[in-house]
């Protein structure tokens, strides 16, 4: 019974820290925010060149979250990591696709005999920046609205339709997540510009930006929450794990899961507030509170996709091989071992705050980019 | 098991990561060896305030941003394909493959992300020692990225410090311990840093030559070679030591992939060691795999023998031998491999089958023989051997395993001849003038990335059929795609990667042209 519980409390410590890492990889999803905005919002040149350095010189955080995001997953449910990857394989694969043209983008956009010319890797920039987060979103979004797959005997996926993960881009439920997260990276990208150049047209105009997306953000994110209130859930059985379906599962999970509900409410009113003080009070912070909103908003999604007996990745094609952090988890010594990894994680926050302070303490400035040496 | 597995599909998948970890495997070396030079080159700048060193450190930073980035694109590939593409694989070793790449996303890649922002941005932002400090966190986040990887790869040579569970299907983490210091792992560390300390070595040597030969930059070049020349030497003896190590290690974890890389088909004492040969048909076959023969070699008798055991009457086994076994050195003949691998198939296949009607007798039954220590040596051990359906499946290439580990081999004690020239023609004050040295430097630069190749060729090739040795063939932790998706992803990363290296070498070489600025 010792070992049980044991398993079962490192199961929910995972399922935090991959929650945890998810929640981040969307706040830092700024990047992708910002680059998707590089035709339309700059006036002139040097403000495009602005933002593109001020996101470069993040963009290897998105990177590596999203790697480690990946690790963690892999190594504390390699049920999700085989069935999802090897299953929505056009998905996964887009959103990687749409990662290699980004990392290359930066260092390779301004530089001589790129061959390909700086107006390639722009568009570069900008199709991860309005890809990845769409996709990621709807990815995401099929953790509460299911996916086509079945599982042998010997876990082995096999996927239902031939779309190979693209049919998700069928459900208005899904495209709205995506949409949602996509509109809340573009609103945190012009939030992290008013917050870090220092130039008071493109302020403005980010400000103005900041408008007009936040229409649509509200609107397909109010859509999705709404209908996941709704909607019919996933249960799994704790005692036998038979996954069935539950009226307003999520409404549930919500409501048993009180402290859940109050990182969710509180997460989407520092968004609201972030991008209120703003547009109306014209404050330069407003990333701080968007940001740690998103972390907070999107942590509670990903806990309510996870605990309270529900399934996390379920099947709508063979309701018992949904995936729940019980059966998709790896064993009691294998995540044993990595908690004990897990604990240095705050001495990494710790120095990447100090990193991100010491590089950022200064505004970013267009003199900076007529002498800087490493310039994008 | 997928009773029906499509080879198309095999092939392709193999194929698409073959052409992701070769096109990954151009990149990274270099910056693992890059990182390390500048943080040298930075370091003596800090140290001396000479402001030629800040300004041959930037210069030098600059290549190493342009194939940093290149290299960090192509390796997301390589973490993910191994759910998208080897999904049963991922599911059957997970609990154990994962934990390492987790540990490298944890423990490196933040690391190495968060320092590089400093490196590159933060010259006027932080201070000279900070600054430092950071240089050299990259270079060790770099490296420690490449530790865990090659952990998590020298494990799928060498499976160790795991036990098969049933009920899940799957092999389990046991020991934390004997997968990070397997000695394939902590030679293959070693081995593939040291390589990419060369290969960056060679790199800044061919370079700097480069300058030399047009008379531009000749301090910023020779300031440049004498620290590429010292490391570059150091590496390439490391690389020589390593490699010897890492050969005998192969020698007893993976005696099939060894006998083949010497294409030693017959076992023998007094064991000679090829140091040049050009293979031939012999007309013979070992069932349907054709038999090769040396046309041409030279060899020195007897040292196979003693680089292997130590004793120049060692007997050698050879692919015949693990073929149709040898009593004597107690190898089982594949046939009977199989056999054993197949009976441990079917009680897993009836362990699965009691499970699935709740037959809970049955299930405590047979999970008694799973625990039962017989069973796990004799049986279980092979179950891999299942797979497997010829015994000559189990015989990699013999031609490109041979021609790769030699090759590599003859271009490692030519890079030592290379760095040894180097130093001497540095120290004596003639290097500017010996331009025909200058011209082998320059023309060299490629030669390292071809041994590194080489290298992983030999590795993941000598290591076929299995993609975890002895336990699970390549064919069997496939994803179940459809062929078609699997072509036409290929030909998409083909293409993207093809375009991304051109324009890479191009940046990279009017980057060197126009030199180091201030």
């Amino acid at each position: 019974m010792t070992l049980m519980i044991s398993h079962l409390l490192l199961q929910h410590y995972w399922w935090i820290i991959v929650s945890l890492l998810g929640s981040i990889l969307v706040f830092l999803m700024f990047v992708q925010g910002g680059q998707s905005v590089i035709f339309t919002l700059p006036e002139n040149n040097l403000q495009k060149t602005l933002i593109v350095n001020a996101m470069g010189r993040k963009w290897e955080f998105t990177f590596t979250t999203l790697v480690t995001f990946g690790g963690a997953f892999f190594a504390s449910f390699p049920l999700f990591y085989s069935t999802s990857f090897g299953g929505a394989y056009w998905v996964w694969i887009a959103i990687l696709f749409s990662f290699i043209i980004q990392a290359v983008a930066y260092e390779f956009r301004s530089k001589p005999n790129n061959v390909f010319g700086q107006k390639t890797f722009d568009i570069f920039l900008f199709l991860n920046g309005s890809l990845a987060p769409f996709l990621i979103g709807t990815a995401v979004a099929t953790f509460f609205t299911g996916s086509m797959f079945r599982l042998n005997l010997m876990h082995q996926v096999q996927w239902a339709t031939s779309w190979y993960g693209l049919e998700a881009l069928a459900n208005f439920r899904n495209i709205s997540l995506g949409l949602a997260v996509l509109f809340l990276a573009r609103i945190n990208g012009m939030l992290y510009i008013i917050n870090t150049i220092d130039n008071e047209p493109l302020r403005k105009r980010s400000a103005k930006g900041l408008t007009i997306n936040a229409i649509p953000f509200l609107v397909f994110f109010l859509f999705f929450v709404i209908s996941l209130l709704i909607s019919r859930g996933f249960e799994a059985d704790p005692e036998t794990g038979i996954i069935s379906i539950e009226k307003f599962k999520y409404l549930h999970n919500f409501l048993e899961m009180p402290v859940v509900l109050i990182i969710f409410l509180g997460g989407v009113l520092s968004v609201l507030y972030g991008i209120g003080a703003t547009i109306l009070k014209g404050s330069v912070k407003g990333i701080w509170f968007t940001g740690s909103g998103t972390v907070s908003a999107v942590f509670s999604l990903f806990l309510i996709a996870g605990f309270n007996h529900t399934s996390f990745y379920p099947s709508v094609y063979d309701l018992q091989s949904s995936l729940t952090i019980l059966n998709a988890s790896s064993s009691l010594f294998t995540l044993k071992t990595m908690m004990y990894v897990s604990f240095i994680i705050p001495f990494v926050i710790v120095y990447i705050w100090y990193a991100w302070k010491s590089i950022n303490n200064t505004k970013m400035t267009e003199d900076e980019m007529k002498t800087d040496e490493h310039k994008y | 098991m997928i009773e029906n597995v499509d080879l198309t599909l095999v092939d392709w998948s193999r194929a698409q990561f073959a052409l992701t970890a070769i096109y990954h495997w151009l990149f990274v070396p270099l910056t693992l060896g890059l990182s390390f030079i500048i943080a040298i080159m930075e370091t003596i700048y800090v140290r001396t305030g000479r402001e030629e060193w800040k300004k041959i450190t930037r210069f030098w930073m600059t290549l190493f941003g342009i194939n940093f980035a290149i290299g960090v694109a192509t390796g997301i590939i390589l973490e993910f394909e191994f759910g998208t593409n080897w999904s049963n694989y991922s599911w059957f070793v997970g609990d154990i493959f994962g934990a390492p790449l987790a540990i490298e996303g944890i423990l490196a890649f933040f690391l190495e992300s968060t320092f590089v922002a400093v490196m590159f941005f933060g010259w006027n932002k932080v201070g000279k020692k900070f600054h430092l400090t950071s240089t050299w966190l990259v270079a060790i986040g770099a490296n420690l990225s490449a530790l865990w990887i090659l952990v998590a790869n020298s494990w799928m040579q060498n499976p160790v410090g795991m036990v098969f569970n049933p009920e899940t299907a799957r092999n389990e983490m046991v020991n934390f311990w004997a997968i990070l210091f397997n000695q394939v792992a902590v030679d293959k560390f070693l081995h593939t840093i040291s390589s990419g300390f060369l290969l960056a070595s060679m790199f800044v040597l061919g370079i700097s030559s480069w300058f030399l030969l047009k008379k531009r930059e000749e301090l910023m070049a020779k300031r440049s070679i004498l620290v590429a020349g010292i490391f570059g030497l150091i590496s390439s003896l490391t690389v020589a030591y390593t490699g010897d190590g890492s050969a005998r290690t192969v020698s007893k974890v993976q005696p099939v992939k060894f006998a083949s890389m010497e294409a030693l088909y017959e076992g023998k004492t007094n064991a000679g060691l090829i140091t040049f040969g050009v293979l031939k048909d012999t007309g013979r076959k070992i069932g349907e795999k054709s038999v090769k023969e040396f046309a041409f070699k030279i060899e020195i008798p007897g040292l196979l023998s003693v680089l292997t055991s130590g004793d120049r009457d060692a007997y050698v086994p050879g692919i015949t031998d693990h073929i149709s076994g040898n009593a004597k050195m107690g190898i089982l003949p594949v046939s009977e491999k199989i056999q054993k691998g197949t009976f441990a198939k079917e009680v897993l296949t009836d362990f699965t089958r009691a499970r699935m009607v709740n037959d809970t007798q049955q299930v405590h039954n047979i999970k008694s023989v799973f625990n039962d220590k017989d069973f796990q040596k004799n049986y279980f051990k092979y179950f891999g051997y299942a797979s497997i359906e010829r015994p000559e499946d189990i015989i990699p290439s013999v031609t490109i395993s041979f021609y790769s580990f030699h090759l590599m081999v003859v271009l490692g004690f030519l890079f030592i001849l290379i760095f040894a020239l180097a130093i001497h023609l540095l120290f004596k004050g003639t290097i500017s003038e010996n331009r025909w040295f200058l011209r082998i430097a320059l023309l060299s630069i490629p030669l390292p990335y071809i041994a590194s190749e080489l290298g992983w060729i030999l590795t993941e090739v000598g290591r076929q059929p299995w993609i975890i040795q002895d336990t699970m063939t390549v064919s069997k932790g496939v994803s179940q795609l459809n062929s078609g998706s699997v072509i036409v992803t290929f030909i998409l990363f083909a293409t993207l990667f093809t375009i991304l290296l051109i324009s890479e070498i191009s940046i990279m070489t009017k980057q060197i042209k126009i030199g180091p600025k201030h």
